[in-house]
C-alpha cells in the first residue's frame, strides 16, 4: 500500500478505464477521487456501480460531464441527466438487479466463474443468459464483473492499508475490494497500524494498493 | 391522489405486519407503513443498503452522513441494529430471511404478476432492489393506488416489463385489498368510502368476489 495525493490518481486512471466506484446514491463513495477525475476531465470510462446517485453528487458526476461511455448500475432513477444521455445514445445503460450485480461483483473477487439466481427468471434479465435448473427451481446463470480499478470510500484506515467502513456507507465497498486490478481508496482518516480491532476490519490491506486520505466530507 | 388515500393504504398493510417480522418498505408511499404499525407489535425494518434494525428519520442537528436509507433520506439505527455490505443484505432478501417487502406498483395482472420498474420509452428507473425482494421475500405486498389518472392498474395481463414472475402475495389500494389465488383475483374487503360496483368499474381484470367480503 502507497499512500497518495489526490493528484497522483488522475495520473494512475487513464481514459476508457473500466472502474468500480462503491457507494449508494452516493453514500460510501470517494466523492474527492470523483472530483479529481472530473477536474482532469478522464473520459470514456466504463462504471461499474450500484447507482448513478444524482446529477450533482457520486457518479452522477461523472456522467453530468460525460465522462462515462457506459455505466453498469441497478439504478439510474435518482439522475434525469443518465436516462437522457441513456434515451439520446450518447451513453450506454446496463441495468442489473441489485443483489445480482453485489453477487457478480462477488463472483469477480472470489475466483468464481459465476452465479445462479432465481432473480430475473421469466423478465427481461433473462434475455440472453443460460438458464439451469436446479431440483426442479429454475436459476439465470450470471456471470462474474471485474475491473481495472476499486475506487473505495472508507472510514479509517491503518498504514496497512486495513480498512474500516461506517454503517450504511459500506455497502458494495468490501466487494469491489477483492474484485479489480487496482484498489484506490478514499479514507477519511488514517491511523496507527494496531489501532484498528481486528474485528472491525473488513478489508485487510493486502487488497488495497493506494490510499488517498481525505478528511470527513 | 389525496394524501388520506396513501394513509388510507399505509394503515392497511401495517396489519399485515406481525412480532417479530424482518420488514422491508421501498421509497414513497410503502414508507409511510412504519407510522401504522400496530400497538404492541414490534418488527425489524431492513434497508437494502445495509441495515436491519433501520429507526425513523432523526431530529436536525442529528443526521449521520453514514447512515441513510435506500433513498438516501437520512435514518437512525434503533439499539440492537447492524449495518452489513450488499452482498449481506440481498442474501437476506434473496435468502428467504425477509418476511414482507411492500413495495409499489405500476400494474398487477390476473397472474398476480407485479410491473413496476419501467414505462419503456418514458420511465426507466431501473430494477434496484425490486426485482430481488419481489422473487425472494416470504410475502410480498403491493401498495399502491387503484388507477393512475383514471387508468386501472390491476389489470388482466401486464403490459410493462415485468418485475418477476413470482406471484405477489397481496394487494392494498385506497379501494380494496385483493389476494391473487389459484384460482384468480379474490377480492377479500373494500374501503367504507366506496362500494362493489365501483371497485369493479375501476379494475381491468376479473376479480372473484370474497363471499366473505368485508369493509376496511
Amino acid at each position: 500500500m502507497r499512500i497518495i495525493e489526490l493528484e497522483e490518481v488522475a495520473e494512475l486512471i487513464r481514459p476508457g478505464s473500466t472502474l468500480m466506484i462503491g457507494g449508494f446514491l452516493g453514500v460510501g463513495t470517494p466523492n474527492n477521487i470523483i472530483d479529481k477525475l472530473v477536474e482532469k476531465s478522464i473520459r470514456d470510462l466504463v462504471v461499474i456501480g450500484n447507482d448513478t446517485a444524482f446529477e450533482d453528487r457520486g457518479i452522477g458526476k461523472l456522467v453530468k460531464n460525460k465522462l462515462c461511455r457506459k455505466v453498469i448500475v441497478s439504478h439510474i432513477g435518482t439522475n434525469p441527466e443518465t436516462q437522457r444521455q441513456m434515451i439520446a445514445g450518447e451513453m450506454e445503460v446496463e441495468l442489473i438487479p441489485q443483489g445480482t450485480l453485489a453477487e457478480r461483483v462477488r463472483a469477480g473477487g472470489a475466483g468464481l466463474g459465476g452465479i445462479l439466481t432465481p432473480t430475473g427468471v421469466g423478465t427481461v434479465v433473462e434475455n440472453g443468459k443460460r438458464v439451469i435448473e436446479i431440483d426442479g427451481k429454475k436459476y439465470l446463470l450470471e456471470l462474474p464483473i471485474r475491473a481495472d480499478f476499486a475506487l473505495i470510500k472508507a472510514k479509517k484506515c491503518d498504514y496497512y492499508g486495513n480498512l474500516v467502513y461506517n454503517l450504511t456507507a459500506t455497502n458494495f465497498n468490501p466487494l469491489m475490494a477483492l474484485a479489480a486490478d487496482t484498489v484506490i481508496v478514499e479514507a477519511e482518516e488514517i491511523v496507527p497500524v494496531g489501532t484498528l480491532p481486528p474485528d472491525e476490519i473488513k478489508t485487510p490491506g493486502i487488497l488495497v494498493d493506494y490510499v488517498v486520505v481525505s478528511g470527513v466530507r | 391522489m389525496p394524501l388520506d388515500s396513501k394513509e388510507k393504504i399505509a394503515r392497511r398493510v401495517a396489519q399485515e405486519l406481525k412480532e417479530g417480522y424482518l420488514v422491508n418498505l421501498g421509497i414513497g408511499l410503502p414508507t409511510l407503513v412504519a407510522n401504522y404499525i400496530p400497538a404492541g407489535v414490534h418488527v425489524f425494518f431492513q434497508s437494502e443498503n445495509g441495515i436491519v434494525g433501520m429507526g425513523p428519520e432523526p431530529e436536525k442537528g442529528y443526521e449521520n452522513k453514514d447512515l441513510t436509507n435506500a433513498g438516501a433520506g437520512f435514518i437512525t439505527a434503533l439499539p440492537g441494529a447492524m449495518t452489513f455490505d450488499s452482498a449481506f443484505s440481498f442474501a437476506l432478501i434473496r435468502g428467504g430471511h425477509l418476511d414482507v417487502t411492500v413495495l409499489g406498483g405500476l400494474q398487477v395482472d390476473e397472474e398476480g404478476h407485479l410491473a413496476n420498474w419501467m414505462v419503456p420509452g418514458k420511465m426507466v428507473p431501473g430494477m434496484g432492489g425490486a426485482m430481488d425482494l419481489v422473487t425472494g421475500a416470504k410475502e410480498v405486498i403491493v401498495a399502491m393506488t387503484h388507477t393512475a389518472k383514471g387508468e386501472p392498474k390491476i389489470v388482466k395481463r401486464c403490459s410493462l416489463p415485468l418485475t418477476s414472475v413470482r406471484r405477489v402475495s397481496l394487494i392494498v389500494t385506497e379501494l380494496a385489498v385483493i389476494e391473487p389465488t389459484d384460482d384468480g383475483l379474490l377480492l377479500k374487503e373494500i374501503a367504507e368510502e366506496t362500494t362493489l360496483e365501483e371497485v369493479l368499474r375501476l379494475t381491468e381484470a376479473t376479480l372473484i368476489v370474497s363471499p366473505e367480503l368485508t369493509k376496511f
